[in-house]
């Protein structure tokens, strides 16, 4: 079985993110930019199951500029096999992605297609669902634990409340939550071994898919500064002040 | 001109930034026991430097090493750095400190002294200072005189680090006293329990090692105890101190980048007279003037490391780099203690254990006197 893994390079996690002062979205000039956190936990995954013999190749595709080459190579470099970078400037849209990678899923036939759930820059958490519903395969979404038993994958999930166990049929596409795994530390010899396995670029037209964006950012705005907290004498004064001046209750 | 560390750099760089955070600097204040590695930890690092594929980094791979370049050595050092949690000194993430003139042996001195010590069994000490010749080796006293078909050592080294515990000692000793530098000095590989060699005061430094006095009383070796021939001890000598610069540039650049970190971010938290100090323009410039100076010597240490790869001469840019960084990274941890007042005194921060280290690399291994001495030296000669 291969697996196809989709990966997205945005601002490290560990950056702080500042708006652009013209509001028109997050300053990313000279800003530090890494793998999706959730993006590099699918890799992991990807990895273990060949490891564990459950899949026989992995590859990764990401979609962008050419510094996401980098980004490719660090999946690379955690263990996946190849990779596919399909160049564009500027920012894709969920349904864009979704589409783009449909059309490399039918070219590559892979058993499963591996995501993050969402990205960290606009936590949008809509392309693994618009990925099943475009190829018409089922969807395992948010998975803390990835079970591959033959045609059928049993996934663990973490929804409100608990964890809700589904199987489902293979191809599949599952998105990938937090505790499913804990990414490993590239080692030197797969940084050196990353460098010799193949990127291949595809692009973006002949996978038929049109990046025109359909939604229109209005603005962006840093969320408001907190004010200061008051302290308040007695019981009394805290209820007017939750109902009359902050009115919540 | 590139400018950029290669892609594969970037990444092993990446990957040691995300260790150090996750595993090191948590652990920081406890790995060590004075400046020794507690023995549950030094296991810890071995396994994960070898989990990293990081053992044995610089040796040649025709010794069973992975013959890693000197850039790539210096970026591990740096990333190293911004930790605590290793010993500054003889405390290496990749394995044995597996000194090169270890590599000039022939074969039967290889089975003898450098395999153990790539294998981890026995350790080495470097004898080169005296009482009266530090960083003018060619003044030495300890002398070797042929007998023979022996040589008969007698004098008295100081400040070597880890004689302690050493099994063996890279002596440096003069066998024609006349000609100093330029070729009177020769290496010799000599047993720490050899008749005659004697451990003499140790020093407590405020760095926290305690290096030795070392006596030779009428130590009698045989002629191939020799490394090379006689009077290129200095030369081989040289060549170690080389690397060893750069190791010093690349510490520094780590223990500024941490010391900048930490200055930031206090800086943000800590409000005086209503205002944090990073509204203050009296700490502003000293993150801004710590910011220039570690951009400044983080080029000078990468483009050396480069040369030397490359194969050209790098040692003028070591010596600059050396000098530089070491001193730069002493400014930068004593305006990061400034910033941080009283709290930056307490050994609950990392920052009193890198102003003590740092104040001692402006010393160790070429003090930064001689290094510009030396630098000098080669613009004299460069210039009509």
């Amino acid at each position: 079985m291969k697996v196809l893994v989709a990966i997205k390079r945005v601002i490290d996690a560990n950056v702080k993110a500042r708006v652009r002062q013209d509001g028109s979205g997050v300053e990313t000039t000279n800003v530090k930019m890494a793998m999706n956190p959730f993006c590099e936990i699918a890799v992991e995954e990807a990895v273990r199951l060949k490891e564990a013999g459950k899949a026989t190749e992995t590859v990764v595709v990401s979609a962008g500029a050419q510094q996401t080459q980098e980004t490719i190579r660090t999946a690379l470099a955690i263990g996946a096999d190849r990779g596919i970078h399909v160049p564009h400037d500027g920012a894709l849209e969920p349904l864009a992605v979704a589409k783009m990678l449909k059309a490399v899923a039918e070219r590559e036939q892979p058993g499963l297609v591996l995501l993050g759930k969402q990205a960290i820059d606009d936590d949008c958490n809509q392309t693994g669902q618009m990925l099943a519903a475009l190829l018409g395969w089922p969807q395992a979404t948010f998975a803390s634990k990835i079970e591959i038993d033959g045609d059928s994958a049993t996934v663990t999930r973490e929804v409100d409340g608990g964890l809700e166990k589904i199987a489902v049929k293979m191809p599949c596409v599952i998105t990938v939550d937090l505790r499913l795994n804990e990414p490993r530390y590239a080692s030197l010899p797969n940084i050196m071994k990353a460098k010799k396995k193949p990127i291949d670029q595809i692009a973006l037209a002949d996978l038929g898919v049109d990046p025109a964006p359909r939604l229109k950012v209005l603005k962006v705005a840093e969320p408001p500064a907190r004010g200061g907290g008051i302290k308040v004498e007695t019981a009394a004064e805290l209820v007017d002040k939750l109902k009359n001046a902050a009115g919540v209750i | 001109m590139e400018y950029e560390l290669p892609e594969e750099l970037r990444l092993l760089k990446e990957t040691l930034r995300r260790y150090v955070n996750e595993v090191m600097i948590p652990i920081e204040r406890e790995t060590c026991e004075g400046v020794k590695l507690k023995s549950e930890y030094k296991k810890k690092f071995d396994e994960d430097s070898k989990r990293l594929g990081l053992w044995l980094l610089d040796v040649p791979e025709e010794f069973g090493g992975q013959g890693m370049g000197v850039l790539a050595t210096c970026i591990v050092t740096e990333e190293m750095a911004r930790s605590i949690a290793l010993p500054t000194r003889g405390g290496y993430f990749t394995g044995p400190n597996v000194r090169s003139i270890l590599y000039e042996l022939d074969d039967e001195m290889k089975e003898q002294y450098l395999y153990p010590v790539i294998r981890g069994e026995k350790k080495a000490c470097f004898g080169q200072t005296e009482p009266d010749a530090g960083s003018d080796p060619g003044s030495m006293r300890t002398t070797a005189v042929r007998d023979g078909d022996d040589y008969v050592i007698n004098g008295v080294k100081r400040f070597i680090t880890g004689a302690g515990e050493a099994d063996f000692i890279q002596l440096m000793a003069a066998t024609d006293r006349s000609k100093g530098s330029r070729g009177g000095i020769s290496c010799f590989i000599i047993d720490m329990n050899t008749p005659g060699v004697r451990l003499g005061a140790q020093y407590e430094t405020m760095m926290g090692d305690r290096p030795w006095e070392i006596i030779f009383e009428n130590v009698r070796v045989p002629a191939k105890r020799l490394v090379g021939k006689e009077g290129e001890g200095f030369k081989l000598g040289q060549r170690w101190l080389g690397a060893g610069r750069l190791r010093h540039g690349s510490r520094a650049l780590g223990v500024a980048e941490r010391c900048i970190e930490m200055m930031v971010s206090y800086a943000k938290q800590r409000v005086t007279f209503g205002k944090p100090l990073a509204d203050r323009q009296a700490i502003q410039w000293m993150i801004a003037d710590s910011y220039i100076e570690l951009h400044a010597a983080r080029l000078m240490v990468y483009h050396a490391a480069a040369k030397a790869d490359s194969g050209e001469d790098y040692r003028m840019e070591a010596y600059i780099a050396k000098y530089y960084s070491d001193e730069m990274a002493f400014r930068v941890a004593d305006r990061c203690l400034q910033v941080h007042g009283g709290i930056g005194l307490t050994k609950d921060l990392p920052i009193e254990h890198m102003w003590r280290q740092q104040r001692s690399t402006r010393i160790t291994e070429g003090a930064s006197e001689v290094m510009k001495m030396v630098i000098a030296r080669g613009i004299l000669r460069q210039y009509d």
